[in-house]
């Protein structure tokens, strides 16, 4: 089947699916530094994130993808040479896990911020009135219910973040599309290659709205909805 | 230190860009609106095999990378014998998905009504009841209702949703690079790789494309205060007593 080519594309896949949930990982890390920094009381806080997310919420994700790979080699060998270390290789998969992982925390910074607040002052200021901690405040009180409200945010940017995972094949990382793109070459039969990956990709993201749903009916038990 | 002869010596390519990109985002969402009105009518209130036509067409055009889609159109459909014989007589209309222009142009179009087709199906699900009973009670028939009441109210409502999409599209015609295009990023890329200078090239590409989104924004903006201002929220008036 494929004339070969399965193994390799599934391993194209494998690596796809990699990049996806490690840069959703570094996304999610860096969505609630950035709410919690644009929701601080300190302005030297809140302005930088408030740059960072207008600045790459107005950038496409290939120019930006482009720039982190041509440019941070040359950011990172200026830095190996004042340092006096070796000559340290950018490798694709970790720019493309960390530019997309960079340009989606911008998108889930903002999700976080519109959920932290929607989570009604006065449960807060009980949790304090019952003596804890800022800390178990956030953890017991803030961030269950925080995530409640996000989680619709969350599903739709992962949707676009899963597709976006494609582009880490223009800065030649052997990824699904790469690798089908080289196999509908060798066997002039391209439509039938990028069909293949059509497929994966519908496969991924249903798969997804799934999960989320999951997770959603999870995080609303004992929210009542309007009857329609 | 800046480079600016990377920019300087490039500025009338990324001139060129500039236009083709503003082409591509324009010419792409005007004909997916359009295209995108009937399909989400038929969509939200069509026979309900219709409507499971149309979204299988829009969930295969949201569920995948718009990249692929693009690869698909442009070096996919050369693998059958049935086209290739279709360029070969000549035809100006096949002739077009052989150029690059055509096949961005035909990908953005095919991309962004999936979208647009949602967003307004989910504005028409979302018309008061109130307005339909209306227009029955006026004597009006189907078709005239919805080209009356159904489509302008919906098309309001999905003001909002549709100004995202339309800078998601602005963002996505990046990809038009990967098909020989010259688009903004298209020539970054050659700025890059005539002076392998990254950050001056691809930097000044995301200026040009921060400014294009921000007019964007404003327009939006401009188009809500016209057409949803019944929907904005009122401003506090002194109260007399």
């Amino acid at each position: 089947m494929l004339q070969g080519y399965l193994v390799s594309l599934l391993e194209g896949a494998w690596l796809t699916l990699q990049v996806a949930v490690l840069s959703l990982v570094l996304a999610l890390l860096l969505g609630l530094v950035g709410a919690s920094a644009k929701l601080s009381r300190i302005a030297l806080l809140r302005i930088p994130a408030l740059a960072y997310t207008t600045v790459v919420r107005g950038i496409p994700d290939l120019v930006m993808m482009l720039l982190v790979f041509y440019g941070g080699q040359i950011g990172i060998n200026e830095i190996t040479d004042r340092l006096g270390w070796d000559y340290v290789d950018v490798n694709p998969f970790a720019a493309g896990v960390a530019t997309l992982g960079f340009i989606f925390g911008a998108y889930f910074t903002e999700t976080f911020r519109g959920a932290f607040l929607a989570v009604p002052a006065g449960q807060l200021e009980a949790g304090y009135a019952y003596g804890m901690t800022r800390w178990q405040v956030f953890r017991r009180i803030l961030f269950p219910q925080m995530l409640r409200h996000a989680l619709p945010g969350l599903g739709n940017n992962w949707q676009v973040m899963q597709k976006s995972t494609a582009l880490v094949s223009i800065i030649g990382l052997s990824d699904l599309t790469w690798l089908a793109d080289q196999a509908g070459r060798s066997t002039h039969q391209p439509f039938l290659f990028y069909a293949v990956v059509c497929v994966f990709y519908l496969a991924m993201t249903a798969a997804s709205s799934v999960f989320f749903r999951h997770l959603e009916r999870r995080f609303n038990v004992g929210v009542r909805r309007a009857a329609a | 230190m800046i480079e600016w002869a990377v920019i300087t010596d490039n500025l009338p390519e990324y001139a060129a860009g500039l236009w083709l990109t503003l082409q591509l985002t324009f010419l792409s969402l005007c004909a997916g609106l359009l295209l995108a009105i009937p399909l989400a009518v038929l969509r939200s209130s069509g026979p309900s095999a219709v409507s499971r036509m149309v979204w299988a067409y829009t969930y295969f055009f949201r569920g995948t990378p718009m990249l692929v889609q693009l690869l698909l159109i442009y070096y996919g459909l050369g693998q059958f014998e049935w086209i290739q014989a279709r360029w070969a007589e000549g035809n100006p209309l096949w002739l077009v998905l052989r150029e690059p222009y055509g096949c961005a142009l035909i990908t953005f179009t095919l991309n962004t009504c999936a979208y647009t087709t949602e967003i307004i199906a989910g504005a028409l699900r979302t018309t008061p009841h109130g307005e339909i009973e209306a227009a029955l009670a006026c004597g009006m028939s189907r078709l005239t209702m919805i080209r009356r009441i159904l489509v302008p109210g919906a098309l309001r409502r999905a003001l909002p949703a549709y100004s995202n999409e339309a800078i998601f599209m602005l963002h996505g015609t990046a990809i038009a690079s990967t098909v020989t295009l010259v688009d903004i990023t298209g020539a970054a890329r050659n700025a890059y790789s005539q002076h392998f200078a990254p950050f001056e090239a691809f930097i000044f590409a995301g200026l040009i494309y921060l400014c294009i989104t921000f007019a964007l924004v404003g327009l939006f903006r401009l188009a809500e205060r016209r057409w949803l201002s019944h929907l904005q929220p009122r401003k506090a008036t002194a109260t007399r007593q």
